[in-house]
């Protein structure tokens, strides 16, 4: 049934169609009158030149893989999240909650604490859509595009009118205790002795968004749970006739994505920002699906793809700073990765697996 | 609240009802052929920058009106590529128009216009300006008609007549003409209408255009009739109310108006909290307001309110032979 190899599943195709991308992407930067292999050139230096840069990279990077992980246990499951963002504003409140509510002895503690919150606060705004797919068959993209728009609302609410400190007008919460600080990657490299950027806001959490890859892995193929979730996925009629319930897989995988994605909060709200703003995820929920789309769902392939989209952001920010070329152009980047792996995924394939039947009938 | 303040709140009602209704027949027309199209955000953007350029540019309204719908069109063919011809998945496709909308409007308008991602504020000719129907000078003296005549339905942007004429337009071509049949059953069984000789694929292609070109129309509305100009991300999120408009009106032109009509009227309250506090005596937060469409939608999709039932074929792409 197969017509290609695996690599050419794995490799090959994700990589003609970054390509493409990378490609297109160029030519709309020689559209607006600058040249490609300078802009790329200053994305490298500024992103990955310096410990400075690498630290903005790692940084950006953790906050994609969270989402970008959520985003492929559910489409395991054959469901398509979209709504991390949202997930991933409420992970933020729990966090803001955790970190100003208890008075935390150390920041370990406190980041357990803190992680716990934010994975069941974005668990708690998944399950809602999760329930209505699951029970009413309400289409899971339409509700979780809906509670993206609804947690916005939520947190504007919170944050104006309960949790902004008195006489502040800015929509924020108080600053956290000094005592949840999260060590950075500066701090955790000091002891032993390699010097890295002080002012770069990657912290401890990339760590554990790493660590997190290897339990979605875990959990996908080493668990029934898993193989429950990826036959589901595949097939809802065969699932069903092998007893598995489409209820509880459809709840455990959304509750699972949803809390990977509200864990993206330790990163950006507790590590760099240390109080919770009106636009802390700033889309990174949305650039999950990317991540996941180009990662193939696979930990491993999302670890790739976000220390790629790392690497735009903060090259994006550093052409945004040196040249007229707007930030928004990581925007056509991630847009152009979503068409080409995801939406025109056939288009790459089609012309593939004509060739390679080629090359079998000219062995045979 | 007095007579005059509820003709202004009726009349911000139906200007920003306009962009709403628009879309929402936009996506009407595609999903009901069997194509989901979430990517009606990025579609009005798109349009709404292209059309307040060229109007900019070219100092006519009615040509930046065209490349409008024309960078829409170009973006609704772009989604029949991925999900008709590459039988892609559709709701993905339309993820990526949107970013792509969003990006690109911004890096064109700043290496265009150089203004930090906006055009020039438009004048004129490059605007559409309001319409004085026949009498309505004359006949505002009339009591309770005469102000509901000048004021609500006089005064708007040509679009707005356009948009309301699209209801009926609408409902005619789906229910009562040979296309609207077919393109209804291609959104339902297309299996049937690929045995019945028609193509599946031509019929798909054709609602998407349609779609296109409302949309168009819809974005040419925000930045060249309700503001003067266009800014970064300026659809802010209509094209979304107006799928949650979609789903709450079941798929049906006419309920399309009363759901966009409903949820322009939360819009213009939303500017005005003194009004809502006067009429039920509580003050209601503007989050609340700005969310209540979606509210709403989830409410209805979770079908305790009534049961909103889709296309049956949408969402997933034709395949001729099995």
């Amino acid at each position: 049934m197969d017509v290609m190899p695996k690599w050419a599943e794995v490799v090959l195709v994700p990589l003609i169609s970054l390509i493409l991308a990378a490609i297109l992407s160029a030519l709309v930067i020689l559209a607006i009158g600058e040249d490609p292999v300078e802009a790329v050139n200053l994305m490298i230096t500024g992103a990955l030149g310096s410990t400075y840069g690498w630290g903005y990279t790692l940084y950006y990077a953790t906050n994609f893989l969270f989402t970008g992980l959520a985003v492929s246990v559910a489409f395991h499951a054959g469901l398509f999240n979209i709504g991390g963002e949202g997930q991933a504003m409420l992970g933020g409140l729990g966090v803001a909650l955790a970190c100003l509510l208890i008075p935390w002895p150390h920041w370990t503690l406190a980041l357990i604490g803190a992680t716990l919150a934010a994975g069941l606060f974005g668990a708690a705004w998944a399950a809602i859509p999760a329930f209505l797919q699951a029970k009413r068959g309400s289409h899971i993209v339409i509700t979780t595009i809906m509670f993206n728009f609804i947690a916005a609302g939520l947190l504007n609410y919170v944050l104006v009118n309960l949790m902004r400190p008195a006489g502040s007008m800015d929509p924020a919460t108080a600053r956290f205790p000094e005592t949840v600080h999260l060590p950075t990657l500066h701090d955790i490299l000091g002891t032993v002795g390699i010097s890295f950027s002080k002012a770069a806001p990657a912290n401890v959490t990339f760590l554990i968004a790493v660590v997190a890859c290897v339990l979605v892995w875990l959990l996908l193929w080493r668990t029934w749970l898993g193989y429950e979730i990826r036959s589901y996925g595949k097939s809802e009629a065969a699932a069903k006739y092998a007893g598995i319930s489409p209820v509880a897989i459809t709840m455990i995988a959304m509750l699972i994505s949803g809390a990977l994605a509200g864990m993206m909060a330790i990163n950006n709200v507790m590590g760099e920002a240390e109080r919770l703003v009106l636009n802390a995820v700033e889309g990174a929920g949305f650039i999950g699906i990317a991540v996941a789309l180009m990662g193939r769902s696979h930990p491993f392939g999302v670890f790739l793809a976000a220390i790629l989209f790392g690497f735009l952001y903060q090259g994006g920010a550093e052409l945004a700073l040196w040249t007229s070329i707007p930030r928004e152009l990581i925007v056509v980047i991630q847009a152009l990765v979503i068409l080409f792996t995801g939406a025109l995924d056939n288009m790459v394939r089609m012309p593939l697996e004509r060739l390679f039947l080629m090359m079998r009938r000219g062995d045979a | 609240m007095d007579f005059l303040t509820l003709i202004q709140l009726l009349d911000s009602t139906v200007r920003l009802a306009t962009p709403l209704l628009l879309a929402c027949l936009a996506g009407l027309f595609s999903e009901r052929a069997g194509i989901f199209d979430i990517g009606l955000e990025g579609k009005m953007l798109a349009a709404a920058f292209f059309s307040a350029a060229v109007a900019a540019l070219s100092g006519s309204v009615w040509v930046g009106l065209l490349a409008g719908i024309g960078a829409s069109v170009a973006l609704s063919l772009l989604h029949g590529l991925a999900s008709i011809t590459f039988r892609g998945n559709q709701l993905i496709s339309g993820v990526a128009i949107n970013f792509l909308a969003a990006g690109l409007t911004v890096l064109i308008a700043q290496d265009w216009f150089s203004q930090g991602g906006r055009t020039p504020s438009l004048m004129g000719g490059a605007r559409f300006e309001p319409v004085s129907l026949p009498f309505a000078e004359a006949l505002s003296a009339v009591p309770f008609l005469g102000p509901v005549y000048s004021e609500l339905i006089s005064g708007h942007s040509v679009l707005v007549y356009l948009a309301f004429a699209t209801v009926p337009m609408t409902w005619w071509l789906l229910y009562r003409t040979r296309f609207g049949l077919r393109l209804r059953a291609v959104g339902e069984n297309p299996a049937a209408v690929d045995t019945a000789g028609v193509s599946v694929i031509g019929l798909r292609y054709a609602a998407v255009i349609i779609c296109g070109v409302l949309c168009g129309i819809a974005g040419a509305y925000l930045s060249t009739a309700l503001q003067a100009g266009f800014v970064k991300d300026m659809s802010a999120g209509r094209g979304f109310i107006a799928l949650a408009a979609l789903i709450f009106a079941k798929w049906r032109p006419w309920y399309a108006l009363w759901a966009t009509l409903l949820f322009g009227l939360f819009g213009a309250l939303e500017t005005r909290p003194d009004v809502i506090q006067s009429l039920i005596g509580i003050k209601v937060q503007g989050q609340l307001l700005a969310a209540l469409p979606y509210i709403m939608t989830v409410i209805i999709l979770a079908g305790f309110v009534g049961k909103a039932i889709p296309p049956r074929a949408g969402g997933e792409p034709y395949v001729k032979e099995r």
